[in-house]
C-alpha cells in the first residue's frame, strides 16, 4: 500500500492518522513538572502577560537543572559521544546507583587519600575504529589516554593495568603491533603496565579488539585541581591545535572518501604538565587541567562552567586549528570545538599566572602551539560564550551526541 | 541544502572527466564535476562543492569585485570617521 | 581558507553595520526573512545580529528541508530501513529526526542497518560493494541537492545497478515562499534569498516576489559578510523605493542557474501534485518524485511503505515559527518539553532549524552577555 501522494488531488480527508505518543507524553511531563515548580508564581504564559525572553531563558535554565532521566529504551551511539546524552546517562544511571563522595566530582580521576598520601585513580576504555591510523593506534591511545588522565589530576603515574577483549579471528600480528605501541608509549611516559587481563569473544564482536585500562598515580604537589575550581578572572589555555585526532580517525574510516596528511595528536602529557607546574610561581594557581578527548574543548569548557557555576568566554580568533582540520570540518559541516583530541590539554589558571603558564607550556615540545583562548567570568553562570571572529557573540552548548556531518 | 564549500581543482581524472580531485584547505576528495564541465575545467579552478558534487565554478573576477565593493564601504566608512574626527578639532 | 575567510572580516562588518544603521528610518521596524537553513545557521553561528540595530529583525522561514519532512515520512523511511535485506544510507542531518516512533539512531540501536554518508555517490559505492543487499538512499534537500540525487540515479542506471534506489523527499523552495507570502498574519519587508538553491534555479524564479508582492529580495552567500551585505542592500532598496531581485552571490550564482543541473532533475524527477510540509500543511507542486522511466530506482515503488500520516502534537507551534510569526522562545514548549535532546517539532529537529539554532547558539540575554564579552 503506497502513500497518498500517488493520487492527483490533495486529500480532503487525510485518511488513517496517528499521533506521536512519545511527543504527547513529553509535553504532558514537562507541563506537570512546571506546574509543580511554579505553583505560587505566575506562569510566564499567563493570561494577558507578554512573554519576556528572560522569563523563557530562566525557565530553560530550570528545566536543565531538573534531575537527569534517560528517556530512551535502548542505548544509542549518542550515549557514548561525551555530550549531553552521555552526561544524562552517567548522572541518571551510574551516579544515581553508585553515588559516593569519591565519584561525585566526576573529574578525570578520583582522588583517594591513604594516610598522608593522595592517590589519583582513573579508568578508561578504548574502542576506536579503525585500530590503526595516521599517527598511532589503539595501543598508543590506551597508554597515553590513561597517563594523561592521571597527569591532569596532578599525579605522577605509577602503574597501569590493561585488559584486552579480543575478537575471534583477530590476527596475532596485529595484536603484537598494538602491544609494541603500548610498550613504546609506556616507556616514553615513564610508566609500567603492571597487571592485565585477556578475554576472547566470538567473531563479530569487539571490532577486532577493545582495550580497557586503569591507572594509579601519586599526587605529590600541593595542588587542588578540578572542574569546580575555576574562578572569575582565570585564563583558559589550550596546549596546541585542536581536532587533529578526531578528524584523522573520521577520515581513516574511509567512508567519507577524504584524504589528507593529518595525523592523530596522541601523546603523553606528563612532561608538559610537569613543565607547567614547575614554570608557574605557585602551582596552586593552576585550577584545572583536563585532556581534551571525546567532546573536544567545547565539552570541557561546559563542564567547567557548570561545575564552577561561572561563565567562560572564548575568543574564536585565538583558537588554534590546523588548516586541514578546518578544511575537513568546513566540508563536513562540523565544528572543531567539539572534535576529539588525544594529546592536548585545556588549562584553567589564575589570571595573574597566565603569562608564566603560557611561556612554560610553550617551552615544551608538546606545548609549542599553546594559546590563551578565553577567560572565566562570573556571569552568566554555567554558560560558555564565544566571541566570533566576525565580532558577534554566541553560546557554545554541549552537543547531544557526536558532531555529525551535515548537508544543510 | 546549503552547506557548500569552495575547493580548488587539483586534477581532473583522465578516464572519467566528470570526476576531479578537489582540495579544501589541505584535505582532498574526488568530486563529481559533471554539472560544471560546460566551460571547461582545469587544475587551479575553484568550484563550489555540495555533497560530493560541484554545483558551480567560483568566478574569481566576481569574487574580487564583491570584496572590492565591501572594501569601498569600509574605506568610505574610514574616510567618514576621519572627517568626523577632523571636524571636531577646532 | 580562500573565498571563505575574506567574508568573515570584522572590520568590514563594522563598516557595514554603520551603513545599515544610517539607512534605518527612525521609528520604523524592519523585518527580513531568510528561507535557508544555512542562513539561519550562519546568522547564529557568527553572531550577526550583534551588528544589527534593534529595529531590524531577521526571521527564519521554512528553509530547512530536514525540518519540513513530516513524521509519517520518517516512519516510512524507518520501515524501509528495518527490512531485512535493506541498507539505508542517509546524510547525518536525518539521524536524529524523530518520526512517530523514533529516529534513525533509535532504529539503528534496534538493529536496522543504517549508514551515514557524505554524498549519494557514497551510497552507490555501498550498493556496488553489497550486491546481495538492497541499498536505499534517503534523498532530502531543496533544489540544491536534487541534482546530486538525479545524477546519482543516472549513474546507477548507466552501470545497470539493480540494488539501488532513492526514497525521494526533495522539496522546492518557491511554493514555500508563496505560502509565506499568502499568509495573512505576516508582515515582511523583504527577503534574503537562498544562495545555493540559486546556483541551480537561478534568480528568475524570485521575480514574482518583487513584481507581484512588492518586496525586495537580495540573493546572498553564506559567509557572515554576505548576510550583512544583503541586509544593507535590502534597506537600500527600501530607502530608494525599489523592489527588485538582486544577486549578491555572483561569485557562484548565475542569473539563469545551472542548465545541466535542471536538466538532470527534469530527466529523473517530476513534481508531485502535492506534498505535506510539517508545520505548513499540504502545498501543491512543492516536492519531487522519481519518474516512471526510473521506477526501479524509486524506493517507494520497489518497496511498500506504510504511508500513514502522523499528526504533530497539539502543543507544537512550529507552523507559526516557520512562518516567522512566532520567535522560537515564544513557543510554549520551547526549552522545556522541546529541546535539542528531545525535539518535539520540526524547528528543533535539525541543527539549522530556527529553534535549534536559537537554543544552541543564541540563547542568552543580550545585556548580561555584553558585559561578559567586554574584553
Amino acid at each position: 500500500m503506497s502513500s497518498d501522494h500517488r493520487t492527483d488531488a490533495p486529500p480532503r480527508d487525510v485518511g488513517e492518522q496517528r499521533s506521536a505518543d512519545w511527543a504527547e507524553e513529553a509535553v504532558r511531563e514537562a507541563e506537570q513538572a512546571e506546574q509543580a515548580e511554579q505553583a505560587e508564581q505566575a506562569h510566564p504564559h499567563g493570561r494577558g502577560r507578554t512573554i519576556r525572553e528572560q522569563d523563557v531563558l530562566d525557565r530553560i535554565d530550570k528545566a536543565r537543572r531538573r534531575k537527569a532521566k534517560v528517556k530512551e529504551e535502548r542505548i544509542t551511539l549518542a550515549h557514548g559521544a561525551g555530550g549531553k546524552a552521555t552526561q544524562t546517562l552517567i548522572e541518571a544511571v551510574f551516579l544515581d546507583a553508585f553515588r559516593n563522595p569519591l565519584l561525585e566530582p566526576l573529574d578525570d580521576g578520583a582522588l583517594l587519600t591513604v594516610g598522608d598520601t593522595r592517590l589519583a585513580f582513573t579508568t578508561d576504555s578504548f574502542v576506536v575504529s579503525p585500530l590503526f591510523f595516521n599517527g598511532g593506534d589503539i595501543g598508543d591511545l590506551a597508554v597515553n589516554g590513561t597517563v594523561n588522565d592521571l597527569a591532569v589530576s596532578g599525579a605522577r603515574p605509577l602503574a597501569l593495568s590493561a585488559g584486552f577483549v579480543l575478537e575471534e579471528g583477530f590476527p596475532v600480528a596485529d595484536l603484537q603491533r598494538v602491544v609494541a605501541s603500548m610498550k613504546a608509549a609506556a616507556e616514553a611516559a615513564g610508566v609500567s603496565i603492571a597487571t592485565g587481563d585477556t578475554k576472547v569473544v566470538e567473531r563479530g564482536k569487539a571490532d577486532g579488539m577493545y582495550v580497557t585500562t586503569a591507572g594509579v598515580g601519586v599526587v605529590e604537589r600541593p595542588v587542588t585541581l578540578g572542574a569546580a575550581h575555576a574562578k572569575p578572572g582565570d585564563a583558559v589555555l589550550v596546549s596546541g591545535p585542536i581536532g587533529d585526532h578526531g578528524v584523522t580517525v573520521m577520515l581513516a574510516r574511509g567512508e567519507l572518501d577524504i584524504v589528507s596528511d593529518l595525523a592523530s595528536d596522541t601523546a603523553p602529557l606528563i612532561g608538559l604538565v610537569d613543565t607547567l607546574l614547575d614554570g608557574v610561581p605557585d602551582p596552586c594557581s593552576v585550577h584545572m587541567m583536563r585532556d581534551a578527548t571525546r567532546g573536544g574543548v567545547a565539552t570541557i569548557c561546559n563542564e567547567v562552567a557548570k561545575a564552577s557555576q561561572a561563565a567562560i568566554v572564548l575568543d574564536e580568533d585565538a583558537l588554534p586549528v590546523r588548516p586541514e582540520v578546518n578544511g575537513a570540518c568546513e566540508l563536513l559541516g562540523i565544528d572543531p570545538l567539539y572534535v576529539a583530541c588525544e594529546g592536548r590539554m585545556v588549562v584553567v589558571v589564575d589570571g595573574g599566572a597566565a603569562d608564566d603558564a603560557l611561556a612554560a607550556m610553550r617551552s615544551h615540545p608538546l606545548g609549542e602551539g599553546s594559546r590563551l583562548i578565553g577567560r572565566v567570568k562570573d556571569d552568566p553562570p554555567g554558560l560558555v560564550l564565544l566571541k566570533t571572529g566576525f565580532g558577534g557573540t554566541r553560546i557554545v552548548d554541549l552537543l547531544v551526541g557526536d558532531p555529525l556531518p551535515r548537508i544543510c | 541544502m546549503c552547506l557548500a564549500i569552495p575547493g580548488e581543482v587539483v586534477e581532473v581524472q583522465t578516464d572519467r572527466p566528470d570526476l576531479a580531485q578537489v582540495d579544501v584547505g589541505g584535505v582532498q576528495r574526488l568530486v563529481n564535476v559533471g554539472l560544471v564541465l560546460d566551460e571547461g575545467l582545469e587544475p587551479g579552478d575553484w568550484v563550489l562543492i555540495h555533497v560530493g558534487f560541484a554545483l558551480s565554478k567560483v568566478d574569481e573576477a566576481e569574487a574580487k569585485a564583491a570584496l572590492e565593493f565591501l572594501e569601498s564601504i569600509g574605506q568610505a566608512y574610514a574616510d567618514e570617521l576621519e572627517a568626523l574626527a577632523e571636524s571636531n578639532i577646532d | 581558507m580562500r573565498f571563505v575567510d575574506e567574508y568573515r572580516d570584522a572590520e568590514k562588518a563594522r563598516a557595514l553595520a554603520a551603513r545599515i544603521a544610517a539607512l534605518c528610518e527612525p521609528g520604523r521596524q524592519y523585518t527580513f526573512m531568510e528561507v535557508c537553513g544555512g542562513h539561519t545557521h550562519t546568522i547564529y553561528k557568527h553572531g550577526i545580529e550583534d551588528y544589527l540595530p534593534e529595529t531590524v529583525q531577521l526571521v527564519h522561514g521554512p528553509g530547512c528541508p530536514v525540518c519540513v519532512i513530516p513524521m509519517g515520512r520518517v516512519d516510512d523511511a524507518i520501515a524501509l530501513a528495518e527490512q531485512d535485506d535493506v541498507i539505508m544510507t542517509s546524510f547525518g542531518d536525518m539521524m536524529r529526526v524523530p518520526g512517530g516512533r523514533g529516529s534513525f539512531f533509535d532504529s539503528k540501536a534496534n538493529g536496522a542497518d543504517i549508514r551515514m554518508v557524505y554524498s549519494p555517490l557514497d551510497a552507490l559505492k555501498v550498493a556496488r560493494a553489497n550486491p546481495e543487499k538492497q541499498v536505499v538512499f534517503m534523498a532530502i534537500g531543496f533544489e540544491t541537492t536534487a541534482p546530486s540525487s538525479a545524477m546519482t540515479v543516472l549513474r546507477a542506471a548507466a552501470e545497470g545497478l539493480e540494488n539501488f534506489s532513492i526514497f525521494c523527499n526533495h522539496v522546492t523552495i518557491i511554493p514555500a515562499i508563496k505560502a509565506i507570502l499568502d499568509s495573512p498574519d505576516l508582515r515582511l519587508d523583504g527577503f534574503i534569498g537562498p544562495g545555493h538553491v540559486s546556483t541551480v534555479i537561478g534568480c528568475r524564479p524570485y521575480e514574482f516576489i518583487a513584481r507581484d508582492h512588492g518586496k525586495p529580495i537580495a540573493v546572498a552567500g553564506f559567509e557572515p559578510l554576505d548576510v550583512l551585505q544583503a541586509v544593507y542592500q535590502l534597506l537600500l532598496q527600501l530607502s530608494e523605493g525599489r523592489s527588485e531581485v538582486e544577486n549578491f552571490y555572483t561569485r557562484v550564482v548565475p542569473w539563469d542557474g545551472n542548465r545541466k543541473a535542471l536538466q538532470a532533475i527534469g530527466q529523473v524527477m517530476e513534481l508531485r501534485p502535492y506534498f505535506e510540509w510539517r508545520g505548513l500543511g499540504f502545498i501543491s507542486h512543492s516536492a519531487l518524485r522519481v519518474k516512471e522511466e526510473f521506477a526501479s530506482f524509486d524506493a517507494e515503488r520497489r518497496f511498500s511503505v506504510p504511508g500513514v500520516r502522523v499528526a504533530d502534537p497539539k502543543a507544537c507551534q512550529c507552523g507559526e515559527v516557520l512562518k516567522g510569526v512566532l520567535k522560537p522562545w515564544e513557543c510554549k514548549v520551547f526549552g522545556t518539553a522541546c529541546t535539542p535532546e528531545t525535539p518535539i517539532g520540526t524547528c528543533m529537529v535539525s541543527s539549522e532549524g530556527a529553534c535549534a539554532a536559537y537554543y544552541n547558539f543564541g540563547r542568552f540575554s543580550r545585556e548580561r552577555v555584553k558585559e561578559a564579552t567586554r574584553a
